[in-house]
């Protein structure tokens, strides 16, 4: 750093330039990132998303403790009384479909259409932030949140749970027994696989982003395209397409309460997600590189 | 334009202003031609070029639902060479400058139109910079607003700033301008100082009479060139340039003539008269 930064610069119009003084490029980097998630976090109707979201495993958790488990629903729910903690995992399941990934996708939607429609993107280009700069500081506060939502629900579930129900060891899929901990660490791992698959959508959602400036309309579009992933998971006279879509690897993640973990689809979803994300990030940084904005 | 110049960038509706400010700044792609801004050639090296410019365009655009202080902070953020540690102490010194300070905290939401086009200048402020790039800058202001915004541009061009200033309003370049570019169907027609511009066209005379015949014959007799009459209401108003005739012996020889002076004016022309000579009259919106 520079001497002229020391003490308190006052900032006159006519002072020397500003080159020399610049910040580290990956402090300045991880400034903007801040900003970028502390936008997402601190905005109300993101929060009231959020609080949708932990509203599930609360649901679960009392009605369970009323009613008692009564046979059927959802997957993990007949675990729930042994353990306190299978209603984060039951949670997890039950939003898998839309809710979590409804929330990725507003976030997602909103990425760039969200500014362009307030106007905010000329502004930012013109300060210049640098366009594939801001689409990669946009592309990680959409992996951070997916990961702050999954946990959240993970959380809200394995307290409340917890309270109502107690821990103990937890009996696995595969029929042994493992502690507390080492459960904790294997729900932590769930989140972190869901997070990987929410956050490849999250690549489609700021892909769709940068082709307009309607945020709902990118959401949407967003949601969409997951639902449909889900639609044509199920056809299966289309089971040759199966294995590429990315939410046909989702559900997997019981495979992490196995024990052994049983890795081979867990890998196989890790890397489409990977696969995806990288496709779709390019695609957004392809579209928006050269977009005009005139809004 | 020069540097320290303050250049106000004038055209009627969609005459092409924002859309060359949009490509000066990178958010548009010329379909052909390479602007360049400070030297350096847009958008190749934006990131050399913009972080001298500050720039206020098409009207101010932040997030409702944060602080304007917070706003600022945001844009601040999003400068890869701002310093973290400086950027209290620069947006403050920014919001005091544009008088926002006692609004800092409020939400974007409630500020006023004006308010939220100081917010706006104060953001193009939050670096020392070479060049200020104002699309509007007045919109929406009350007079005051005005006044002031055109305090503060004077202010920076005495700081060294150069300074575009895209407007309609004639009144105000003319006001705060020291050159003065003419677009017009996405053509710049003419451009440099007030007085150049000025001087490209004659000065003229304007007799308002109820005798337009008697007049225009004296008047032409006397070396006055192309004598127009148009009416408006009982009398009507001949215009005529000056050319070389002393301003002094008109109305002696109209008088002379029997014709009745109801009003006499000879002046230089107004930014007005260039404008509309440049780029005609009427409502056309130029495509």
């Amino acid at each position: 750093m520079s001497a002229a930064e020391a003490g308190t610069a006052e900032a006159g119009t006519a002072e020397a330039g500003t080159v020399g003084r610049a910040p580290n490029p990956v402090v300045s980097w991880v400034r903007l990132f801040a900003s970028e998630c502390r936008l997402v976090l601190t905005r109300r109707r993101n929060i009231a998303g959020l609080a949708v979201l932990s509203a599930v495993p609360i649901l679960i958790a009392v009605a369970v403790k009323i009613w008692g488990v009564g046979g059927g629903g959802p997957s993990f729910v007949d675990s729930i009384t042994a353990n306190g903690l299978f209603v984060a995992l039951a949670a997890l399941a039950v939003e898998l479909p839309l809710f979590l990934p409804l929330a990725v996708s507003w976030i997602a939607g909103d990425s760039i259409a969200g500014e362009a429609n307030l106007g905010t993107l000329r502004y930012l280009l013109a300060v210049p932030v640098g366009r594939t700069r801001l689409l990669t500081v946009k592309y990680a506060s959409l992996v951070f949140f997916s990961l702050c939502a999954t946990l959240l629900v993970a959380v809200v579930g394995g307290l409340i749970g917890s309270i109502l129900f107690g821990t103990g060891s937890m009996f696995l899929l595969s029929g042994n027994t493992i502690s507390f901990g080492a459960t904790v660490l294997r729900l932590l791992l769930v989140c972190c696989y869901l997070a990987a698959g929410f956050a490849a959508l999250g690549a489609i959602g700021l892909f769709v982003s940068t082709l307009t400036e309607q945020p709902i309309g990118a959401t949407v579009a967003t949601v969409l395209i997951n639902v449909g992933m889900f639609v044509l998971d199920t056809i299966s006279q289309l089971d040759w397409l199966h294995p590429y879509l990315l939410t046909h690897w989702w559900m997997s993640f019981g495979d992490l309460l196995r024990s052994p973990i049983y890795t081979g689809d867990l890998n196989r979803g890790l890397l489409t997600a990977l696969a995806y994300a990288i496709v779709f990030w390019l695609a957004a940084w392809a579209r928006f590189r050269a977009k005009d904005v005139t809004s | 334009m020069p540097r320290g110049a303050v250049y106000g960038f004038l055209g009627p509706n969609g005459s092409g202003k924002t859309t060359t400010i949009r490509m000066l700044l990178g958010l548009i792609q010329p379909t052909s031609g390479t602007p360049t801004v400070l030297g350096e050639p847009i958008p190749q090296r934006v990131a050399y070029a913009l972080p001298k410019v500050g720039s206020l365009v098409e009207g101010p655009a932040f997030h409702p639902y944060l602080s304007g202080r917070r706003n600022l902070v945001r844009l601040d953020a999003a400068d890869p060479q701002a310093s973290r540690r400086t950027a209290g102490s620069r947006i403050d010194a920014a919001l005091e400058r544009v008088g926002l300070m006692p609004a800092a905290d409020k939400n974007y939401r409630a500020y006023s139109l004006g308010m939220r086009q100081r917010l706006a200048i104060a953001g193009a402020l939050l670096q020392p910079r070479e060049l200020l790039i104002l699309d509007e800058p007045t919109n929406g202001l009350d007079p005051q607003g005005t006044r002031e915004v055109r305090h503060l541009v004077s202010d920076l061009a005495d700081d060294g700033a150069t300074v575009l200033i895209s407007s309609h309003l004639l009144s105000e370049v003319e006001q705060i301008c020291s050159h003065v570019g003419v677009m017009h169907a996405g053509k710049l027609l003419a451009q440099g100082t007030l007085d150049e511009l000025r001087a490209q066209t004659a000065p003229t005379v304007r007799l308002e009479t109820s005798d337009p015949q008697t007049a225009i014959e004296i008047m032409k007799r006397l070396g006055l060139k192309r004598p127009r009459s148009e009416r408006t209401g009982d009398h009507h108003l001949i215009s005529a340039e000056l050319g070389a005739v002393e301003v002094a012996a008109i109305v002696p020889a109209l008088v002379a003539g029997d014709v009745p002076v109801l009003g006499f004016r000879a002046a230089a022309q107004s930014l007005e008269d260039v404008f509309v000579g440049l780029t005609g009259e009427g409502f056309d919106v130029s495509g």
